[in-house]
This record gives structure tokens, sequence and C-alpha cells, in this order.
């Protein structure tokens, strides 16, 4: 791609409204070819680039111009070749304030809506004329990110692989202002549950209760469950600590865990921070296999099964 | 014409061309080149493997002995791929093992690997030689003590950052006596401690062995011992690097470290006692790698460490390291290469150490060759980054990972699009670039308008609108792989620019604002694009076409669309022109 840039650093530092910037193209097109404007809001027209298709790396002639694949809206419309790579160098020519204070316009509407979606005619916030299932989402994702503070954990950020995070977590530095700092906010295991064809993996530090981690999974399984966990669920006003095989009542799985040692515990007897701190994996037993663990508490389930 | 030459004399020829670029554009000159050419490669790389299924693969190239591949999107490294999506290596395997009885090499890189995999691996190929199992993951230390006792020629067992589940370290004692192949060895990720014993006679018994990376369960009192049988060693991987301070056993260690001339590269050093790092300085002016990224070190020590090492070219080091660290560094070490700075605390609200901007505009301005970092900080300025950028045009990877995403620049509180707009101006070799802070489409314009060379970006949390993804598909020419996340990027930019996909391996969007209906036409449009609609929140047409979906994992194939291997929560186009789940 040959467009000349025309701007440098410096005058990029007066703060600038991204959604004022035209896209060159666009302004270019515009200026030149009239009746494109009409076309604009059906350039984008999807036999257009199902015609464009070619071998990867493959560049059609009319390319040769260097613009790119994504100009093939343009490029189509423009019947006499060389004029168009005239035209858009020359469009490029124009300094970048004009591009910013011109037309402003991007031409690209799938459904034929404004062309005035994306570019923003001075308005203040793009973001405002995004439908609002987008815009509501898009402030979400904001919310839970601006407050770095909080507890809220983004998924996958920072982005550290997990074999990195968990020997952080056991890591013991050896400078003095650093001993007293916990290990990561995050912490993840695998869960298995059997008959299931994968498994899932989750993440003990976004939940604080054995409530909120037996749900979460209620939610997450109940594909594979044929039978009854959520009206055993309904059923209950709160969930309390020992009451955690209730939640899988009626359908003959109960919550293990692994622990530092290896040994196979259920999931529910000891406190929520001693679980978090031991607890290395989680499996979805059978009620039938999980006889050995604790022999008192599957005869309390079984007997309010 | 009648083509008088050999193809004796071609396939000659041929043979010198290693790289696939070449021996792709060698098979694209006529038909019986194509033909001479597929019957001599020997080694295939697949970037993705669902881009090609391995019928095609085993029908073009008869006669592999060497199979790389990939599996899962790169953003799995950080969860955002949910369990169970795919990359099963087996299907692989199985049908490799019929068609390739002399296969040596097979090296997988984020892929589902099970002990079946592995088992079938050990029994089939006669000549099997090298395993590299780079972050993969599904199988045990039974699997490995299957390729240990049935791979009578091994000589590179790697598994590097490989999540295995450890069942016992007994897998290493099932290499039998007469196994005195081995070259390399890399157990760094696996948990439980081996047999000391075996592990002494393996290397003992391994003339050959240039390459040791022992697992934190290896203790440093072992590790004399271990070295003296391979002086010969060339790449060093310690255990846990601490013990009680006992000169007997610093004397031990370092007269070991001593008498291997040929150590270039050292990692490990889990729980560190700064104490023994002394040990090695007899090896220091040789290593040209060090990776300290598990070693909690304080600044000084580091320093006094790494003023050692004169000729180092790659240091990955934690954060620990400071300004003033990396200040030394930049003194010291002239021919520094690469760097990555990791996080000690990622996820502390405060920083726990003294860690700047300011140290990677040292290292820029200090070391010419340096062309790749990996910096992890918690906050950058426009200035500092067009400092660097113009101290350092020869950058060929460049990723700034700020810990709080959207942090503009901290002295103007100014997005910080000029300044990666000055690294992708000034860097024109650039080949892959990742971002991080307050960005708007401003910053993408730079790229697609500069980063010609560009192959793989990572974006997240950045930009405001379509047009941002819409520079990059329609400037980036050499665009492969655009991964993104948690960006207003939505449909149009994809529509407009979905020829481009086609050119490139592939795209990752999660947390944007594509919608279902978006990646319908897509895969109605572009039949040799797969559209995966990953989403976990039931079937995409119980909701409103208009929503955006999870993650869209779009990339170009040649094998069916609908892959067998699916899971529930993951959506293509059916062929039957109607997109339904699987």
């Amino acid at each position: 791609m040959s467009i000349p840039q025309e701007h440098d650093y410096i005058g990029l530092s007066e703060p600038l409204q991204s959604e004022k910037l035209s896209y060159k193209m666009a302004a270019a097109a515009e200026g030149v070819t009239p009746s494109l404007n009409a076309e604009k809001v059906g350039v984008f027209n999807l036999k257009e680039t199902e015609l464009r298709l070619g071998l990867p790396g493959s560049e059609a002639p009319e390319r040769k111009g260097g613009i790119g694949i994504g100009v093939s809206l343009f490029g189509k419309e423009l019947k006499d070749e060389s004029m168009c790579v005239k035209n858009f160098v020359s469009g490029a020519k124009r300094g970048f304030s004009d591009a910013i204070n011109g037309a402003g316009k991007w031409g690209l509407s799938i459904h034929g809506g404004s062309a005035a979606d994306l570019g923003g005619n001075g308005g203040p916030n793009l973001k405002e004329e995004i439908p609002a299932v987008k815009a509501v989402e898009e402030r979400k994702n904001e919310a839970s990110i601006t407050a770095p503070a909080s507890k809220a954990q983004v998924v996958g950020w920072p982005p550290i692989r997990s074999f990195r995070k968990n020997t952080l977590a056991t890591n013991t530095p050896k400078k003095d202002d650093v001993a007293g700092k916990s290990g990561s906010g995050c912490l993840y295991v695998k869960v298995s549950m059997d008959g299931a064809p994968y498994l899932r993996k989750i993440n003990l530090k976004t939940y604080c209760s054995y409530a909120e981690i037996s749900s979460a999974l209620e939610n997450m399984f109940s594909c594979f469950t044929i039978g009854q966990c959520g009206q055993g669920l309904a059923a209950k006003e709160h969930l309390s600590e020992s009451h955690l095989m209730d939640l899988l009542h009626g359908s003959e799985y109960v919550l293990t865990y692994e622990d530092k040692d290896g040994d196979w515990m259920l999931v529910g007897d000891v406190p929520w921070e001693m679980f978090t701190d031991s607890c290395r994996r989680l499996r979805i037993m059978k009620g039938s296999d999980a006889i050995g663990l604790a022999p008192r508490t599957m005869q309390k389930s079984k007997s309010q099964n | 014409m009648a083509y008088s030459f050999p193809e004796e004399v071609l396939e000659h020829v041929f043979s010198f061309l290693s790289s696939d670029r070449d021996r792709n554009a060698v098979s694209l000159v006529c038909k019986s080149w194509y033909d001479i050419e597929r019957w001599c490669r020997r080694r295939i790389f697949v970037g993705n493997c669902y881009a090609v299924s391995p019928e095609i693969v085993i029908r073009r190239f008869p006669e592999l002995r060497a199979v790389e591949m990939k599996g899962k999107p790169h953003f799995a490294d950080f969860n955002l791929v949910p369990e169970g999506w795919g990359a099963y290596a087996y299907p692989w395997i199985a049908a490799m093992e019929e068609a390739y009885p002399f296969l040596e090499e097979i090296k997988l890189k984020r892929m589902v690997v099970t002990d079946e995999s592995l088992e079938l691996i050990s029994k089939s190929y006669k000549s099997f030689k090298v395993l590299v199992l780079t972050s993969c993951e599904g199988f045990t230390t039974d699997g490995l003590a299957s390729i240990a006792a049935n791979c009578r020629h091994l000589r590179e067992l790697d598994l590097r950052e490989s999540e295995v589940e450890d069942l016992s370290g007994h897998w290493l004692s099932h290499f039998p006596d007469s196994c005195t192949s081995l070259v390399s060895l890399n157990m760094s990720c696996l948990g439980s401690e081996v047999s000391f014993c075996a592990l002494e006679r393996l290397v003992a018994r391994s003339p050959n062995l240039r390459t040791l990376r022992l697992n934190r369960a290896v203790p440093l009192e072992r590790l004399a011992n271990l070295i003296r049988r391979a002086p010969q060693l060339v790449e060093l991987g310690t255990g846990a690097y601490s013990a009680e301070i006992r000169s007997d056993t610093f004397s031990n260690l370092a007269d070991a470290f001593s008498a291997c001339k040929q150590l270039k590269a050292l990692s490990g050093f889990w729980d560190v006692v700064p104490s023994y790092l002394p040990a090695m300085y007899s090896v220091c002016s040789g290593i040209t790698s060090l990776n300290l990224s598990y070693a909690a070190i304080p600044s000084s020590d580091l320093v006094k460490l790494i003023s050692q090492c004169q000729n180092l070219q790659r240091l990955w080091v934690l954060d620990y390291i400071e300004d003033s660290g990396l200040d030394a560094l930049a003194a010291s070490c002239k021919d520094l290469q690469e760097l990555r700075v990791f996080p000690s605390d990622p996820f502390g609200a405060e920083p726990n150490v003294s860690l700047t901007e300011q140290g990677l505009v040292s290292v820029s301005e200090g070391c010419p060759k340096l062309e790749s970092v990996l910096y992890f900080c918690r906050q950058m300025s426009n200035a500092a980054l067009i400092a660097i950028a113009k101290n350092r045009p020869n950058f060929i990877r460049f990723r700034l990972c700020i810990i709080d995403p959207q942090a503009p620049d901290y002295l103007t509180l100014e997005p910080l699009d000029a300044g990666f707009g000055a690294i992708v101006e000034k860097c024109k070799e650039l080949r892959r670039l990742s971002m991080t802070g307050l960005l708007t489409d401003r910053v993408f314009k730079y790229i697609g308008s500069h980063a010609k060379k560009l192959e793989m970006l990572s974006i997240a949390f950045a930009g405001d609108s379509d047009l941002g993804l819409h520079h990059v598909l329609s400037g980036c020419d050499s665009l492969r792989k655009l991964e993104i996340r948690d960006c207003p990027f939505g449909d149009k930019a994809l529509l407009a620019n979905a020829a481009k996909l086609e050119t490139m391996r592939s795209l990752w969007m999660s947390s944007c604002s594509v919608s279902f209906g978006a990646c319908k036409l897509l895969a109605q449009k572009m039949p040799r694009l797969n559209v995966e609609v990953i989403d976990e929140r039931g079937p995409p047409d119980s909701r409103p076409e208009g929503c955006s979906v999870e993650r869209a994992y779009v990339y170009r194939t040649v094998a069916s669309r609908q892959r067998l291997d699916m899971p529930d929560f993951v959506w293509t186009h059916d062929e039957d022109s109607s997109l339904r789940y699987s």
C-alpha cells in the first residue's frame, strides 16, 4: 500500500478525536467521483468480495496501484483504473487536517444503513451510534477493566501462561519487601466429570463460597447430566457448605477434589480458604465411586436421596 | 518440450532446499516438478492442524520423516479458548502410523496429546528420534514411560511447558540401559521427583547429551554430580537452586561448572539462594542465553551475575531486575538480541519493584543488536516509545504489556498512539507486535500504513470502531495472524476484508462486536474459510442475530469445515447452506 503519509508525529500530538478521522480513501473517492457517493451505501456488497477471491498472496493486476485488498470495494466501482490510482494518490495528498475537517464519512454499511454509522460526523462519541446491544456490551467491558484496583479479574489478563502463573504462586522470593505478598490472584484448576467427553478449567479465586462454585459447576456441566440437578437446586433456599452434596442431589454425582498430597476428598468438609489453598483439581464423580472417600457423609446424602 | 533432465538430478538439487517457502515455490513451477518435489519432501510444517486433513497431507507427501504442527490459537495460553475445543493429536498420529513407517520426528505445539497417542508413537516407528511437545496437554507420565521404554534411538524428548499429569517420576527409569542416544532431555515442566540414580546413570551413558533441563524436584545437592557426568553439555536447566549454605556444596558445584567448557545456555533456577550464584561464574563468559524468569533474585545479585556474561544474547528475567539492573545490562551486554522481562506480581494493585519504561529505554539505547523484546511494566509514555523506536529501528519483535490494559501515557494522559506509531514507522522489519495501553483507531491507521512486514499482531482493549480493524486488514500486507480481544471491532470491517482473511493463517476475535449474522455471512461467502463461533452460552440462534458472539475464530482451510471433533459450544457453517450447530 503506497498512500504517502503526510503527517508527522509532532502534528499528531494535538488531541484529536479519532472518530473525526476520515478514512482517506473515502474522502479521496468522494472528491473525485461523485457517482461513488450514491453507490457508497451499497458499496459494501459482498458480491464484490466474492469476485475478488484469488489464491492467497496473489494480486489481481488492477491492484497494482498498491492500495491493497480492502479497497476492492472502491476498485470495483471505478471503471478507469489508472484514473483510480491517480485519484487516490491525489486524494491522499490532501492535508491531514483537511481529511479531519472533511466529510469524515467512511462509506461502509452492511445493511445499507446510513454511511454516517461509522463516520461520526463530529459526533463526540462514536459509540453512541452503535446499536444499543453493542454499546451496552462495550460499557460493561469498560466497567470491568477500568477498575483494576477492585477484585474484578479479567480472564486471561495479564497475558501470562498458566505454567508461569502457577510457578509464581508457589515462588518464595527472598526480598523482604515482597515477603508478605500472597501469590497470584488466579488459580486455575481442571474440573472433570465422569462420563463427560471433555473437562473444564475454572479459576477458584473467582468464587467466594462453596455455594458459588457449585452453582457455576452446575451450569457448566448441566448439559451432561441426564438427571435432575436443576430440580434439586430449585428446592433449596440457601446452600451451606455441609449441604454441597445436596446440590447434585438426585443426579447421583458428588463433587470431589484432589488435594496437595494427592488424596481425593469430598468437597465441602473444610473451610473455604483451606479448600482453595489445597485444591489441585476437581472431579465430579458418580456417587457409587465416591463411597470410599467419607463414609459418614455419603450415608447422609444417600439417606436424603 | 521434452524435459530431458533426469528426475534424480532434480531431486538432488531440491535436497538443498530446506525452507518450506522454497519448496512450495518449486512445486508450483510445473506438474513434473510438483511430483518430484512431493516425493522427496521430508519435513512438513502445518501451522494450523485444522487447515488441512491428515489424508490430504499423506496423499501429497508420501515420504515424510518429520512433522511439525500447531493446534490451538495463541490466546489459548491465556485461557481464552475453552477446554475441549479441539486440536487433538490422535487422528494425526493414527493416520501417520500406517503412512510413515520411517517417521523420525514429531513436534507439536498447543495440541491435546493422550497417553494413547504417545504409546502409538513409541510402538509405530522403528527409527523414531525426536519428540517435542510445546504447551501441550492431555497426557500423563505413563505416556512418557512408553516413549522412554520403546523408542530405542530416541534423541530428543522435550516437554516445553506442557501440562503433564504427573503420576510419578518412575517414567524416567523406563529408559533401557541400551539407550545411549539421547541428545536432548527437557523435563522442566514436570512436578514429581525422578529417581536420581536412574537420572545419573542415564546422563552418564549418553555421550551425545547436549541439552539437559531438569525439573524443580532435582535438588541443588544433586546438580554437581549430574553435571560432572556431562561436561559436554551445551544447555543446562537446573532444578531448585537452593540449599543450606555450605562451603562443600558450593565448591563441589563450582568445580562441576568449571568443567563444562561448552555451556552456552542456562535456565531453571527455581527457589534461588543468591549465594550459590557465584558457583556459575566460571561459565558466564561463554553464556549466550540465560533464562532467569522463574528466579526471584534481587537486582543487585542479578547485576553481579549479568555483568559476568558479556556474550549474552538472550535474557529472560523477572522484573526484580528493576531499572537499575537493566541499566547495568545495557552497559555490559552489547551483544544482547532478545530481552524478556516478566512480572513477579502481576495481580498486585501496586508495583512491587522499581521497574518502569526507563529500563526498556536504557536497553534500547545501550544494546545495538537488540531486536526482540517482551516487556511487562506498569507505566509507559509516548516519549519513551518514540525514543525506543529511534534508538532501535532494528526491532523484529516488539511486545509490550502494561499491566493495566488501558493505561494512557502516564505523563500526558494521552493515548499511546503516537508511541506505537513511532515503533511501526521506524522499525521497518517488524514482524511481530503486541500492544497495550490506551489506544484509539489512530494507532491502527499507523499500523496499516507502516507495518508492511508485520506478520503477527495482538491487540487487547484497544480501538474505537471498525475503522481500526479495517486499517489493519487493509494495510498490513504481510499479516498472517491477528488476535484481538475486547475491542469494539465488528461486522463491517470483517466483511469488508473477507478476501484478506484467506491470505492469513487465522483471525481470533473474542469479546468484540462480531455478530452471529456476520459470521454466517462470512462463512457463506468464503467457502475456504472456516468461521468458528465459540460460544458457551448455548446456540447462537437462540439470541438475536445482531448479538455479539463470545469468540470468533476464522481460519483458511482446505479440509472440511465441519470438523468431526467439534464440541457443543462451537458452531460452523453447515454445508447445506443453513448454519446449524454440530
